[in-house]
């Protein structure tokens, strides 16, 4: 196939002439750096940008926030784990570890004996939550987490329980009836 | 003696420059080196994926690392005295850390941020490492996909800590040295003379 055009169509565009501002460049600059100062001024004035992390923190929508995960107790104080392995099937990272067993409770078959969530593997999509159907797997607005060897990030049923009594205030149990929360608000807001 | 006689050892309160010379060099000999260097962390951003933006952000000026002395990243490692290793390391890529690192002046300090860097997350493959910490003594691991600028503020804190609480050693008298070494199997060959490299 070959291209069918002819020399005539091509039109040939001559640059328009510089007028005496325009040469001068003088305006063009003005223009750019009223720009640049505008923003400069903007932000250095009015907005403080800076965030005094430790002192200060940003807002925070707790309902959403996927931070470190904690396991739920249900209204007994039981563990509300029943150890299907739905999570950890559904960890793209494979970084939850569930050993199940016959459950003392008559309402349930298993419950889990050991269940270990690598944090530092854990890559915070929230799957485990997404895919839990009875609600007591949760990532809460906790990010505040730094280790210093492996062993201490591989978090134990022990210390995820530890970590929902420490964050149920600040973001109460999904209710399983309706698989969601109650209005929490903004971190910054909580009392 | 007399009050105002001269004596090049007196102690007394009319020596005043003395005192407080005296006062300032046992504040620099006693918490000295750690205070500096804990003031003026110089990193080192090794950032291969997107934990690499998000180093970004915490240098830029909404998180201001600067607020923590330690804005000067460079990219050079005898410059450096923290390694943060941003991102998923290939086995590849190993070696050029472990160069790195070993370029680097003591005392130093690693942070393994983000999953990748710390575990190998989501790429449990031949290709990447499963954490630098394999090959590398990392300090402070900074978990995360990636980590928000504020985890590694934490984490810059926690070798602040660190330094704090007297570990000013090096690598090796702290017990992490370099426990495993990759090294590349072939070897360029460094000319000794200027005669060798005619």
């Amino acid at each position: 196939m070959s291209l069918d055009w002819k020399q005539t169509d091509i039109v040939f565009v001559d640059q328009p002439a510089l007028g005496a501002a325009e040469r001068l460049y003088l305006p063009q600059i003005w223009g750019g750096m009223k720009t640049t100062l505008r923003h400069m001024f903007k932000k250095a004035l009015r907005d403080r940008t800076v965030v005094q992390y430790p002192e200060q923190e940003r807002p925070l929508r707790v309902e959403i926030y996927r931070g470190v995960h904690r396991l739920n107790r249900d209204e007994d104080g039981r563990v509300a784990c029943v150890a299907c392995f739905m999570c950890e099937t559904a960890c793209p990272a494979h970084c939850i570890h569930i050993e199940g067993a016959e459950s003392p409770w008559a309402d349930r078959e298993k419950y889990p004996i050991k269940f270990d969530i690598d944090e530092l593997r854990c890559i915070y999509c929230g799957m485990c939550e997404e895919a839990c159907p009875v609600d007591a797997i949760e990532l809460t607005p906790e990010f505040k987490l730094v280790g210093k060897s492996r062993e201490e990030m591989i978090f134990d049923k022990e210390k995820l329980l530890m970590v929902y009594e420490q964050t149920k205030n600040l973001k109460p149990r999904k209710d399983p009836a309706i698989t969601g929360y109650p209005e929490t608000g903004h971190r910054d807001r909580v009392p | 003696m007399l009050k105002h006689e001269y004596n090049p050892h007196s102690t007394s309160n009319d020596d005043v420059v003395t005192t407080r010379l005296d006062k300032l060099v046992n504040f620099f000999s006693n918490t000295g080196p750690a205070w500096a260097r804990k003031n003026s962390l110089w990193p080192l951003p090794f950032a291969t994926a997107c934990c690499g933006i998000e180093l970004m952000a915490t240098g830029a000026s909404r998180y201001d690392i600067g607020r923590f002395g330690a804005e000067a990243m460079r990219f050079s490692p005898r410059q450096s005295d923290l390694l943060i290793c941003a991102g998923r390391v290939a086995i590849k890529m190993m070696p050029v850390l472990q160069r790195i690192y070993q370029q680097m002046t003591e005392p130093k300090w690693v942070i393994s941020m983000g999953a990748c860097a710390s575990t190998g997350g989501v790429f449990d493959t031949y290709a990447v490492v499963q954490g630098v910490d394999q090959f590398l003594p990392v300090d402070v691991y900074v978990p995360g996909c990636p980590p928000r600028p504020e985890t590694l503020i934490e984490g810059v804190m926690a070798i602040q800590r660190m330094l704090d609480s007297g570990e000013l050693k090096n690598s090796a008298e702290r017990g992490r040295g370099l426990r495993m070494v990759v090294e590349p199997l072939v070897q360029v060959a460094v000319p000794n003379s200027a005669a060798e490299l005619r």
